[in-house]
C-alpha cells in the first residue's frame, strides 16, 4: 500500500511528466492560455491516459511478449492508442453526448500526445503489474493536470498584468514554465 | 525468416482486429447528423465570435437546423452568408441595415479631467472594480483597451486621444466589445443612423461640465432645436430616435459641447465634421486630428 502511495507521489511531483520528464509539452504551452481550456484538456488526458495504459499493457504482455516481438512495441502502441481513442470517441458520441461535448476537440488532440505514449512505455520499462500500470497512468495524468492548471492560472494573470512588451505572450509563459520546472526539481528526493 | 513472418502476422492481426472493431462501432454507435449542419457550418465565417448568441459557428449551425433559430443572426458574415444559408434552407432572406460598434464617450486625454496617473493592471474591468479609473467622470471610457483585445476582427484600436476607435469596415457588429466593457461605452448602432449623443454620463450637467469638455450637459438645446422632435431627454442624456431623425444635423450644430455627433460621415465630410466636433476654443490640435478618424 505504501509503495503505491509513493509511486503516485513520485509520478505527480518528483517525476512530473511535464516538468521533469519533458513529455507531452505541446498542450502545456498550447492550451494553457485560460483555465477553462486546460480543465477540458486535463479531463481528456486523464481519461485517455488510463485507458491507453491499460490496453497497451495488455497488448504488450499478452501479444508481443509471447511472440518475442518486444521490439515492435512503438508501432503496436501507436496503433492501439490511435484506434482506442477513435473508438472511445465514437462510443461517447452515442452514449454520453454531454461528456463528448465537454471533452470536445481535446479528445482527438490528446491521441498524438507524447504523455500517453510515454506513460505506456514507462509502464513496460518499470515492469509494472496491470494494477500498477493503471495507477501510474492515473497519477501521471494528475501531475500533468496540476502543472497545466498552475500555468494556466499564472497566464490568466499575466494577461492583465504589466508585462514588458518584448516578453508579452509566449516568452513570459516559457519563462514561468522554466521557473515552475525548477520548483518541481525541489521535489526530487521526496519520492525517489 | 520465421520471426519476420511472426511480426507481420501479429501486426496485421492487430490492424485487422482494430479496424473491424472500429468499423463495427461506427455502425452500432451511428449518430445521425443532418448533412445540412455541416454545409451551413462551412458557409459561416468560422470566427466563433459569438455575435449570434452561440458559442461557436458550428453550434449556431446546429441550432439553425435542430432548433429552428433564425439564419439571419450571423453578424460577422453579413448579408452574403445570410443569403447563402437562406437559399440552402429554401427560405427568403430579409434585408436590413448593418449594426456596427460606436464609442459612446468623447472624454479624450485633453477633454476629460484626470484625477491621478493610473499605473494598475492594463484592464478596464480591473480598473473599474478597484479604483474606478483615473478619470473624474465615473461613466466615461477607461481607455485601457479591454474592448480592443476582445475584438476578434481587429476593428478597434486605442487612438492618440486615449479612446478606442472603430474601423467600421472591419467591424462586424458581433457585440463582443459591448459585452466586455464594464461601463457600456461601445454600443451597436445601425449604419443608417445619422446622429448620436456620444456620452453615457448620468451626472447632472454641472458635474459633467466640471469633469469633461466633451460630455452631454443635459442642456436640452438639441431637443428644442430638432425640427422633427426626434430627441428626448432621458436620465440627463439626450436620446436620438433614429426613426424620426431625418438627418439635417441641427442638433450637431447647436450642441455646445459637441457630444451630439454625426455618425459614419468621416470620409465624405471631413472638414465640417471636425469643425463641428470641436466648437470650444480649448479643443487642441491633437484632438482635432484624432477626431478625424473617430467620427
Amino acid at each position: 500500500m505504501g509503495d503505491y502511495f509513493l509511486m503516485m507521489i513520485s509520478a505527480i511531483f518528483a517525476n512530473n511528466i511535464l516538468l521533469i520528464r519533458f513529455l507531452g509539452l505541446c498542450p502545456y504551452v498550447g492550451v494553457s492560455s485560460n483555465v477553462n481550456g486546460s480543465v477540458g484538456m486535463s479531463g481528456a488526458a486523464l481519461f485517455v491516459n488510463v485507458l491507453a495504459s491499460a490496453f497497451t499493457w495488455l497488448v504488450y504482455n499478452y501479444l508481443l511478449v509471447p511472440f518475442q516481438l518486444e521490439y515492435l512495441r512503438t508501432v503496436a502502441f501507436i496503433l492501439v492508442i490511435a484506434s482506442l481513442v477513435q473508438l472511445v470517441e465514437i462510443v461517447l458520441q452515442k452514449t454520453a453526448p454531454a461528456l463528448y461535448r465537454a471533452l470536445g476537440i481535446y479528445l482527438p488532440l490528446i491521441t498524438t500526445n507524447c504523455m500517453i505514449f510515454g506513460t505506456a512505455v514507462l509502464n513496460i520499462n518499470q515492469e509494472n503489474t496491470f494494477f500498477e500500470a493503471v495507477l501510474f497512468a492515473f497519477a501521471t495524468a494528475v501531475g500533468f493536470s496540476l502543472a497545466l492548471l498552475i500555468l494556466a492560472g499564472l497566464r490568466e494573470r499575466f494577461a492583465i498584468g504589466k508585462v514588458p512588451t518584448m516578453l508579452n505572450g509566449f516568452p513570459i509563459a516559457l519563462i514561468s514554465a522554466g521557473l515552475m520546472g525548477l520548483c518541481f526539481q525541489g521535489f526530487i528526493g521526496l519520492g525517489q | 525468416m520465421m520471426s519476420i513472418l511472426n511480426a507481420v502476422l501479429v501486426m496485421a492481426l492487430l490492424g485487422v482486429v482494430f479496424s473491424l472493431v472500429l468499423g463495427l462501432a461506427a455502425k452500432v454507435f451511428y449518430v445521425y447528423v443532418d448533412p445540412r449542419i455541416e454545409s451551413i457550418a462551412d458557409m459561416l465565417p468560422g470566427a466563433n465570435c459569438g455575435g449570434c448568441g452561440f458559442a461557436s459557428c458550428s453550434s449556431y449551425a446546429e441550432a439553425i437546423i435542430n432548433e429552428g433559430v433564425s439564419p439571419t443572426r450571423c453578424v460577422a458574415g453579413g448579408e452574403d452568408v445570410t443569403q447563402n444559408v437562406c437559399s440552402l434552407l429554401g427560405i427568403s432572406a430579409e434585408a436590413g441595415s448593418r449594426n456596427v460598434a460606436q464609442i459612446f464617450c468623447r472624454g479624450s486625454r485633453n477633454k476629460a479631467l484626470h484625477l491621478f496617473d493610473y499605473a494598475g493592471a492594463e484592464d478596464c474591468i480591473a480598473a473599474h472594480v478597484v479604483t474606478g479609473g483615473d478619470k473624474a467622470c465615473k461613466y466615461g471610457c477607461l481607455g485601457l483597451g479591454t474592448c480592443v483585445r476582445k475584438c476578434p476582427f481587429g476593428a478597434l484600436s486605442i487612438g492618440n486621444d486615449g479612446l478606442p476607435h472603430v474601423d467600421i469596415d472591419l467591424c462586424t457588429g458581433c457585440g463582443n466589445c459591448v459585452a466586455v466593457c464594464p461601463r457600456g461605452i461601445p454600443r451597436l448602432v445601425a449604419t443608417s443612423q445619422n446622429v448620436a449623443n456620444l456620452c453615457v454620463s448620468k451626472d447632472a450637467g454641472k458635474t459633467v461640465k466640471q469633469v469633461c469638455q466633451g460630455g452631454c450637459i443635459a442642456c436640452a438645446v438639441c431637443t428644442k432645436q430638432c425640427p422633427e422632435k426626434a430627441i428626448r431627454m432621458q436620465e440627463k442624456l439626450a436620446e436620438v430616435d433614429p426613426d424620426k431623425c431625418t438627418g439635417d444635423y441641427v442638433c450637431v450644430e447647436k450642441c455646445p459641447t459637441g457630444s451630439m455627433q454625426k455618425l459614419f460621415t468621416a470620409e465624405e465630410e471631413e472638414g465640417t465634421a471636425v469643425e463641428v466636433a470641436s466648437p470650444t476654443a480649448e479643443a487642441s490640435q491633437t484632438s482635432e486630428e484624432t477626431e478625424q478618424d473617430t467620427v
